[in-house]
């Protein structure tokens, strides 16, 4: 038992680090590195630019997504060298979340279901950051059950023609290209009539509309379909498929190995061993204490969990499924820290105007984007689920609408 | 990276799995429950045969000379079985305490029977209500002989010999503190055996009364021996926690799968699936943080005083939520001296005691934090 490198990649990690050094922009990185929940602004900058041209310059020099074919632009490396990669990126990484869903998503879908020349032309762009792709899924009668969604695709020749509407959708409005599941066929029961397009995101008819968040940011978008034709060489999968193309996408969904799921944790722990209360540092209350280790044991207990993924990868095994606790157990933490973070600032917990608030918002900010965490992604509830029934083997829920034709499904719960 | 036990570890788990689950079936842990013998003699032989009760001791003193990720994975194996036998006072608390502190002679004298299963051992701390301090400790040490009660000691009413903590000055600091090494069955104490809620594991009061005792380590330095050994502890009893967490959440989910009720399996209802999901959660959680215990203890790293708090508040945790929803996942039956639920819950419920409270070490854990971060 260890935490060292094998030679081999001793030898990547000092490639990687030295490349870094020389190339990383230095600039950013102090309030990269103070990014958290809620806050990653760098003051003065355009972000999206930022993280393109990091991006480029990755994929110059061959570090960029790493663990693709190098004939799609990537560099055809091992999984435990992408995991080396993000914890040497570190900071510079939280520059790359504009290409979460294209690399981690939408370019994998695209690897396993598009034609050759497809993937030929419209891979190494999203590798460089070129362009970015976006995942249209999620609609306001699909979330948690995908499946149940409405958006419309009918065949017209070489085309088809989609009316509908996405959302939840992160990224359009700045997204170049999009995966887009619809239901081809509503009278067969609802896992059935879907299928698989992309498409290119300025085709007329898609009109992409910012969300305001509960938490006053807008990260994510509401995608309106109407009458958008999609040639039929831009299907992803057989007609009706689509279910089983999207479970690639899903299960290709960014493992956050190497990088560490945020916790809320170090900033708490930080917060805490400065704050004095009326009788002292609040680091030395036996209350804070017993809050604290709690949730240092649930954040200790996340990065050895990862550590042990990482261990099966080195060893070119396939990771044990320890590694699906991490998502559900960091979002409600996060939460959690950030409530009680603002219950140590008494009264003025409720600031929160970086100019005026304790540590300048930081929680503040965290509490009010944290609903979201629990939700998107899969929610804590859904991921509860993927526990008990592929982990645990316990059996799925009764599905009463399995065997019933989608058009027959009702639709609301009360008249 | 290789943060994982290697493939003789492993294989040593499977030996110990199979043995255990051959030689201490549930059955055995109930002659114990039931009071029908004070710990299961055959299993403790068995034990010493195997060569687990020795696994960490050095060849020299009668033991198998491997190490303490070995004995990490037995203690795993024996918080599954809930083994009914002193293996946790013996082999964590005695013989780490003489392994740090002792004679050659002493060591001579005492881990090769322990290796051999043929002396149990434990450590005399606790005076009554309380957690782990130098200042709790009121029994006396003076001319070689020990005066004062300690309750409660794990195992002490067959223990044959105990490491006694003892003051020996009155300055107010740690360095009041001894130990003592003492023959349980060369008279001086007074042994009264103490029910408690764990059926399966004793309890005693031991009352010294001009006991003689011989020092174990040099005089003064008994609470920086003390630390050492509750941490080596922490780590071993976390992987018997790990253990027992883990079985309690096998026999959760197995009976979610067999039971029917309102037409289905219960194991389908989300309110159970739940359930179990954040069981496996807490057991994940706690497995991780006792590896990092385990490579800080194999490799006396500088982190071990964390990394043992970490893995000692989260395995206590994940252990007494998985009996304890094992029981709810069971309902009435559950509850029942039938069923074998309760003896894993009484099984979490004592050992989250066993080297201090949890509070204790969640206190503990940020001290050292806290340490490390001003350092």
């Amino acid at each position: 038992m260890n935490f060292d490198d094998t030679p081999q990649e001793a030898a990547f990690r000092a490639e990687a680090k030295a490349w870094i050094a020389a190339n990383a922009p230095k600039q950013y990185e102090e309030e990269l590195r103070k990014a958290s929940l809620g806050r990653t602004v760098i003051k003065g900058v355009n972000l999206l630019e930022a993280a393109k041209a990091w991006q480029k310059k990755k994929a110059d020099a061959g570090w960029a997504c790493l663990h693709w074919p190098k004939e799609y632009g990537g560099r055809g490396a091992s999984p435990i060298e992408r995991v080396i990669w993000t914890q040497e990126e570190g900071p510079f990484g939280n520059l790359s979340r504009v290409f979460i869903i294209g690399h981690g998503m939408c370019g994998p879908t695209m690897m396993a279901f598009a034609g050759e020349e497809q993937k030929r032309k419209y891979l190494p762009p999203l590798a460089s950051g070129e362009k970015i792709w976006c995942q249209l899924f999620s609609e306001p009668a699909g979330g948690s059950d995908v499946a149940g969604l409405r958006t419309r695709a009918e065949k017209q020749g070489d085309e088809w023609v989609v009316n509908g509407q996405k959302i939840w959708t992160s990224g359009a409005h700045y997204s170049d290209y999009g995966i887009l599941l619809t239901r081809t066929d509503p009278t067969v029961p609802k896992h059935k009539g879907l299928t698989m397009f992309f498409l290119d995101m300025k085709s007329p008819g898609v009109e992409v509309r910012p969300i305001k968040q509960a938490s006053g940011q807008s990260d994510f978008n509401e995608v309106y379909f109407t009458n958008v034709r999609i040639p039929d060489s831009q299907r992803l999968g057989a007609v009706g498929d689509g279910w089983n193309v999207s479970l690639t996408t899903l299960m290709n969904e960014r493992m956050s190995i190497g990088a560490g799921v945020a916790t809320g944790f170090p900033e708490l722990f930080e917060f805490c061993n400065s704050l004095m209360l009326e009788d002292g540092p609040a680091i030395e209350d036996r209350n804070v204490r017993s809050k604290l280790a709690n949730w240092a044991v649930k954040a200790s207990g996340l990065k050895y969990t990862s550590m042990r993924t990482i261990s099966a990868l080195s060893k070119g095994e396939r990771p044990g499924p320890e590694n699906s606790i991490g998502k559900l157990v960091a979002a409600s933490m996060i939460q959690d820290v950030a409530m009680y973070a603002l219950d140590l600032q008494g009264a003025a917990g409720v600031v929160s105007s970086p100019e005026d608030a304790e540590v300048a918002g930081k929680f503040q900010a965290m509490l009010m984007r944290a609903p979201g965490t629990r939700v998107e992604g899969g929610t804590d509830e859904i991921m509860r689920n993927i526990i008990a029934e592929r982990v645990l083997g316990l059996p799925g829920d009764i599905r009463v609408d399995k065997d019933v034709p989608f058009n027959q499904i009702p639709t609301k719960g009360r008249a | 990276m290789n943060f994982d036990f290697s493939d003789d570890q492993k294989q040593m788990r499977d030996a110990a799995r199979k043995f255990l689950t051959e030689q201490c079936p549930p059955k055995a842990v109930r002659a114990v429950l039931d009071g029908k013998a004070a710990y299961d003699k055959a299993l403790w032989k068995g034990l010493a045969e195997m060569g687990f009760l020795g696994v960490a001791i050095p060849e020299q003193f009668g033991g198998a000379g491997a190490g303490h990720l070995e004995l990490c994975v037995i203690a795993e194996e024996m918080g599954r079985a809930i083994a009914p036998v002193p293996f946790s006072s013996t082999v964590y608390l005695a013989a780490e305490a003489l392994l740090i502190a002792g004679s050659d002679a002493q060591k001579q004298k005492w881990l090769p029977k322990i290796a051999a299963g043929e002396a149990i051992g434990t450590l005399a701390l606790f005076e009554g209500a309380g957690n782990p301090s130098p200042k709790a400790i009121k029994l006396a040490a003076s001319g070689g002989t020990l005066n004062g009660v300690k309750k409660p000691v794990p195992d002490g009413a067959i223990a044959d010999f105990a490491v006694v903590a003892a003051r020996t000055g009155s300055t107010g600091r740690e360095s009041d503190i001894s130990l003592f090494l003492v023959d349980l069955k060369a008279g001086g104490v007074e042994v009264k055996e103490l029910t408690n809620v764990d059926l399966t594991r004793g309890q005693a009061e031991l009352t010294f009364k001009n006991c003689k005792a011989e020092p174990l380590g040099a005089a003064g330095e008994g609470w920086g021996v003390i630390t050492q050994v509750l941490d080596r502890a922490a780590v071993l009893l976390a992987f018997e926690q790990v253990g027992g967490a883990d079985r309690a959440l096998e026999m959760g989910r197995d009976y979610a799968l067999d039971r029917v009720a309102f037409g289905r399996p219960i194991g389908s209802f989300q309110a159970i699936k739940h359930m179990l999901a954040d069981m496996y959660v807490s057991a994940t959680l706690a497995r991780s943080n006792c590896y990092y215990g385990a490579w800080a203890l194999s490799t006396n790293a500088g982190e071990l005083p964390e990394a043992a708090a970490a893995a000692r508040i989260s395995a206590t945790q994940a252990f007494q939520h998985c009996a304890k929803n094992n029981i709810q996942v069971h309902g009435g039956m559950g509850f029942t001296w039938e069923f074998d639920c309760h003896m894993y819950y009484r099984r979490a419920n004592a050992t989250a005691l066993t080297l201090g409270s949890l509070s204790y070490w969640e206190d503990a854990l940020i001290d050292r934090m806290r340490k490390k971060n001003a350092a």
